[in-house]
């Protein structure tokens, strides 16, 4: 058993292609990569709405003041 | 050099390991940056030169033997003895370890694995920052830049290592000949060492040390990533072929290889480099709700993580894993944090020791039964191999030798520095001569200033 089809390397590298494990699954590998990614950008946009809806109330107005002083 | 081909070949690989090396420079400069500005200015010089030594130290070291162990130690001492034939020429007497028209790879080949050797003892000296003698860092760099790194990669990194042979074991760009083995050796240290002045409250509760000069941290990183390009290219044989290989492969076909002759592509390795640093850095992002340091460090942490099947996995497993490796070390970083009170200062432990044992027991699975070497008679990778690997690179080459070491540094006193010099600062104690000049400087610039207002009037 050998999770890239390859138990030995007594082969003939010009016939050798694809030596990553788990071959055939392609779509799904993607389909899981995208969702990961996906997930990611509603995390985020969930994640900084909470963050700035909390930050709006936090504001002390001097500073505030301070801080564009600051520049 | 006879033939074209043979003499076209034999320069190339001498100027693409010559390449690597001067890219893995980066990986120190990154390293020295990132020490600096996670260390408060009272700090700074003497962090800096404390990193800096290593590099002279390292090399001495490394020449005169630290690179003949990696030649000799591939079966010693458990499974054959020393192989002085192998280690003849790699001596630092022998002929090929100089200047010599008939040997043109050793220089560039012993410098690769040299950088490599800066990198684990600069690991180590991150998490100790602040408090530690400089002297007795420069022998924990000594010890695992020159000795202890060295015999896990003639062990479980050389074509015909014992780990390699029965073990099945397979860490391409060095997930736990790095990585595992420098954190662990680095936990084995600041468990003796101890934390930081005020690093925790009376109450035990963490608090965190903020770095005194972000950009400099984040310039840091990204040159270790920079450099950790070259690393990967590093670890490769660039072109090879099947009669030089001498193993199971047939035909004529040449080939890129890793460390233990089995092919890969750079083309492999670039993909799943970039797809697993992104990985990386899109979970430390999440789990540490977009904290800017644990970020750029899951950077590294995710490429870690996958490195030891970085030659083989697609990059979609290589984008997956680093993110799953991600979050566990950084939920295990501020456990241990917590539970055994101990002050890893830059993350270092947790970035490098467990990405390190994550990535190799992952690789286990992922790769159960591929063939970790081209050679007949070799195990394939398994989990129990890849397991047992973890536990001898973190604790046996790692934890132990920093922790016995630090102890016996520690009973003579020469460990870490006293609390009035923490306190005041190592710059002020070290370097006052340093504070001294800058101070009489200006003053006297000052009065030049007061002499001439008065003149001009």
């Amino acid at each position: 058993m050998s999770t890239n089809g390859y138990t030995s390397w007594s082969v003939d590298l010009a016939e050798v292609g694809p030596v990553y494990p788990f071959q055939g699954y392609e779509v799904l590998m993607v389909i899981i990569g995208v969702v990961f990614w996906i997930g990611w950008h509603r995390i985020q946009f969930v994640r900084e709405g909470e963050h700035l809806e909390k930050a709006r109330h936090t504001g002390d107005e001097e500073k505030v003041k301070a801080q564009l002083e600051r520049y | 050099m006879d033939g074209n081909l043979n003499a076209l070949t034999t320069v190339f690989t001498e100027f693409y390991y010559w390449v690597t090396v001067v890219f893995m420079f980066l990986i120190h400069v990154g390293f020295c940056m990132y020490e600096v500005g996670a260390s408060r200015a009272r700090n700074h010089m003497h962090t800096l030169m404390k990193n800096i030594m290593i590099i002279p130290l390292v090399t001495v070291t490394f020449f005169f033997f630290g690179w003949w162990i990696y030649w000799a130690f591939p079966n010693f001492p458990f499974w054959g003895g020393l192989d002085t034939e192998a280690g003849a020429a790699n001596l630092p007497w022998a002929d090929t370890m100089a200047t010599n028209l008939g040997d043109r790879i050793t220089g560039v080949f012993w410098a690769a694995f040299l950088l490599f050797s800066w990198t684990a003892a600069s690991i180590v000296s991150g998490s100790v920052i602040e408090r530690i003698r400089s002297s007795a860092l420069w022998v924990h760099a000594v010890l695992i830049g020159s000795v202890f790194w060295i015999i896990d990669a003639a062990w479980g990194w050389h074509y015909a290592g014992w780990m390699v042979r029965i073990l099945g074991y397979h860490d391409a760009y060095a997930s736990g000949v790095i990585h595992a083995i420098a954190g662990g050796y680095a936990l084995g240290v600041i468990m003796v060492l101890g934390p930081r002045l005020g690093k925790f409250a009376k109450d035990g509760t963490p608090r965190d040390i903020p770095p005194h000069n972000p950009w400099l941290l984040t310039i840091g990183i990204f040159l270790i990533y920079t450099g950790f390009w070259g690393f990967y290219a590093a670890c490769n044989v660039p072109v090879i072929s099947p009669e030089a290989i001498d193993g199971q492969i047939t035909g004529v076909t040449w080939t890129a290889t890793n460390i233990y002759l089995a092919p890969t592509t750079l083309s492999a390795i670039t993909f799943n480099f970039l797809m697993s640093l992104s990985g990386g850095l899109m979970a430390a992002y999440v789990v540490s709700k977009g904290d800017a340091f644990w970020t750029f460090s899951g950077g590294l942490a995710g490429i870690i993580t996958a490195s030891a099947g970085n030659d083989l996995y697609h990059p979609i497993q290589a984008m997956i894993i680093g993110a799953i490796g991600v979050v566990i070390v950084y939920k295990l970083h501020y456990w241990v944090e917590r539970r055994f009170k101990l002050d890893d200062a830059v993350g270092a432990v947790a970035v490098h020791g467990y990405s390190g044992v994550v990535g190799l027991i992952i690789a286990g699975f992922v790769l159960w039964g591929v063939p970790s070497s081209p050679y007949e008679g070799y195990a394939t990778i398994n989990p129990i191999g890849q397991t047992a690997g973890a536990v001898i690179m973190f604790f046996v080459l790692g934890f132990m030798p920093g922790w016995i070491v630090a102890k016996m540094q520690a009973a003579a006193g020469v460990l870490r520095i006293p609390e009035e010099v923490e306190l005041q600062g190592l710059d002020y104690a070290e370097h006052h001569a340093y504070e001294d000049a800058k101070a009489a400087i200006i003053e006297a610039d000052k009065e030049e200033l007061a002499a001439r207002g008065v003149a001009a009037k």
